[in-house]
């Protein structure tokens, strides 16, 4: 049973969710209000989930003073702290609490976070970016034009972003709508597959 | 150790703090420079699509990013905004980012504040614009606003029923809007292209950090999507084209000396690879 009726659900809902795409009338838009609506209800549920995962995990590795355990604490005290913070008795999520902490604490730590990538796409240049090979030379200096598209060469600049723009458009593209179509064929076989119940991992293992 | 051997050992250290520094020099008040900034057809297919719209059009813009990619999307997002309310339109924004609600009800906020200024009027709240907030499930959400934008959002980010903010009287879906223009820091663009475009045909623009713009240039070439900003550049470009330099422009000086940096390095490291590559075949070659 326990495998069934999830197997005997995804079956009937993907089929009729299938159709209703391709059917515009009234039942088939209210039935599609419908999964909508049940598919926001599910989310519900897992974020329940992934909050009850977190404390779990979190309160586990405290309590077993596994290696790191401290961040553990920090995670949950600012998990626990900015949802308390922003419960309207303490203000809400415009109130000047959850503001401060926002704007002094949650915007700077982001913004650091994120500026790292430009000192580790810097040393990983340094040591990747090698013309060992035809194709790793290829590499190279599409990845150095393209580089050179912001700079200001002066004369240069025009042919450059020329030849940049043309990467972009032709080679990239090429290779990305290749991607992309395999990607879509690929995720219309799993559709497929799990609608049909051929695959079944996500039913977990009992 | 010979001194390419030492140069392919190179400490990364040493490559963070040279990049620190250049990153930091042009910034200083005293640098004065400019970068000059030819904006592409790309970017500028979404500023003549703003400007060709008349006074009292809808446009929706969803600022789906975080803090942490401030740096490249604001500049877009202030520059996008400031131009939509000088042409007068009616601007519904919202995110679909779960970190970006405050950050975005700010900019609506600062545009509309900073217009008194410049433009001599101030776009109301409810009346020229409307900040819906943030809600969850991206996917789901673009789906539902397809129908009704009162399903996900049936109050704004204040608590305000939609249906008594007077400028979403009558405004039902995107058939209401002229265009929606999504600046991303994540997937949410690819739900608005699957989502939004290919289901509801809505026409779309797209604004995204620049690691990400080689991957939506295939939406452009389809016609999926009418343009792309892509990046500090897209930034700057946009930025321009509004005749409103602003912090991307700024920025721009610090990307060129990055990307200076960035090049030495490889030529460096490259430099480094064939004279030892060189040395190895010679002492092959003696023994």
């Amino acid at each position: 049973m326990k495998q069934q009726i999830p197997l005997v659900l995804v079956f009937v809902f993907g089929v009729l969710l299938a159709i209703q795409y391709f059917v515009p009338s009234e039942p088939s838009q209210r039935f599609y209000e419908v999964a909508l609506d049940g598919l926001t209800v599910i989310g519900i549920f897992a974020m329940v989930l992934g909050i009850w995962s977190q404390i779990h995990v979190g309160y586990n590795k405290i309590k077993r003073r596994a290696e790191d355990w401290q961040y553990s604490v920090v995670t949950l005290v600012s998990m626990f702290g900015m949802a308390f913070c922003g419960l309207s008795f303490m203000g809400g999520l415009n109130g000047p609490i959850f503001r401060q902490l926002y704007n002094n604490i949650f915007i700077p730590i982001q913004a650091a976070i994120f500026s790292l990538l430009a000192f580790y796409i810097a040393s990983a240049s340094y040591r990747a970016f090698r013309a060992r090979s035809a194709v790793s030379t290829v590499l190279l200096v599409a990845a150095l034009l393209l580089m050179l598209r912001v700079i200001p060469t002066g004369p240069l600049a025009d042919p450059i972003n020329q030849i940049g723009s043309w990467m972009l458009m032709v080679p990239n593209m090429a290779a990305k709508r290749a991607i992309l179509i395999g990607v879509g064929l690929g995720s219309v076989a799993t559709a497929l597959k799990i609608v049909l119940g051929i695959e079944r991992s996500y039913l977990g293992k009992d | 150790m010979t001194f390419h051997d030492k140069l392919l050992a190179l400490d990364r250290r040493w490559v963070f703090l040279v990049l620190a520094i250049f990153v930091i020099l042009p910034i200083l008040p005293f640098v004065k420079f400019s970068v000059p900034v030819t904006p592409v057809k790309e970017v500028r297919e979404i500023y003549d699509f703003i400007e060709g719209l008349k006074p009292g059009d809808y446009i929706l813009l969803s600022l789906d990013y975080d803090p942490g990619s401030m740096a490249e999307l604001h500049p877009v997002a202030y520059a996008m905004l400031e131009q939509c309310y000088a042409k007068k339109l009616k601007v519904i924004t919202l995110t679909l980012s779960a970190t970006g609600a405050q950050m975005v009800e700010e900019i609506v906020r600062d545009v509309a504040d900073s217009c008194k200024i410049y433009h001599g009027f101030k776009p109301e709240r409810g009346i020229d614009y409307v900040y819906l907030g943030y809600k969850p499930y991206p996917g789901i959400i673009i789906l539902g606003m397809g129908m009704n934008f009162r399903i996900p959002f049936p109050q704004d980010y204040y608590g305000t029923t939609l249906d008594s903010i007077p400028m979403m009287r009558g405004i039902k879906n995107y058939d209401n809007v002229k265009a929606v223009i999504n600046l991303s820091a994540g997937n949410v663009s690819d739900m608005w292209v699957a989502d939004g475009n290919a289901r509801y045909g809505v026409k779309l623009a797209l604004a995204m950090t620049g690691v990400m713009a080689a991957d939506y240039y295939p939406y452009y070439q389809s016609k999926q999507v009418f343009g792309i900003i892509g990046g500090m550049k897209g930034a700057a470009e946009y930025e321009k084209l509004c005749k409103n330099p602003g912090s991307a422009t700024d920025a721009m000086k610090a990307q060129v000396f990055a990307h200076v940096v960035i090049i030495i390095f490889i030529i460096i490291g490259n430099l480094a690879y064939f004279l030892g590559r060189r040395k190895t075949a010679q002492t092959q070659e003696s023994e």
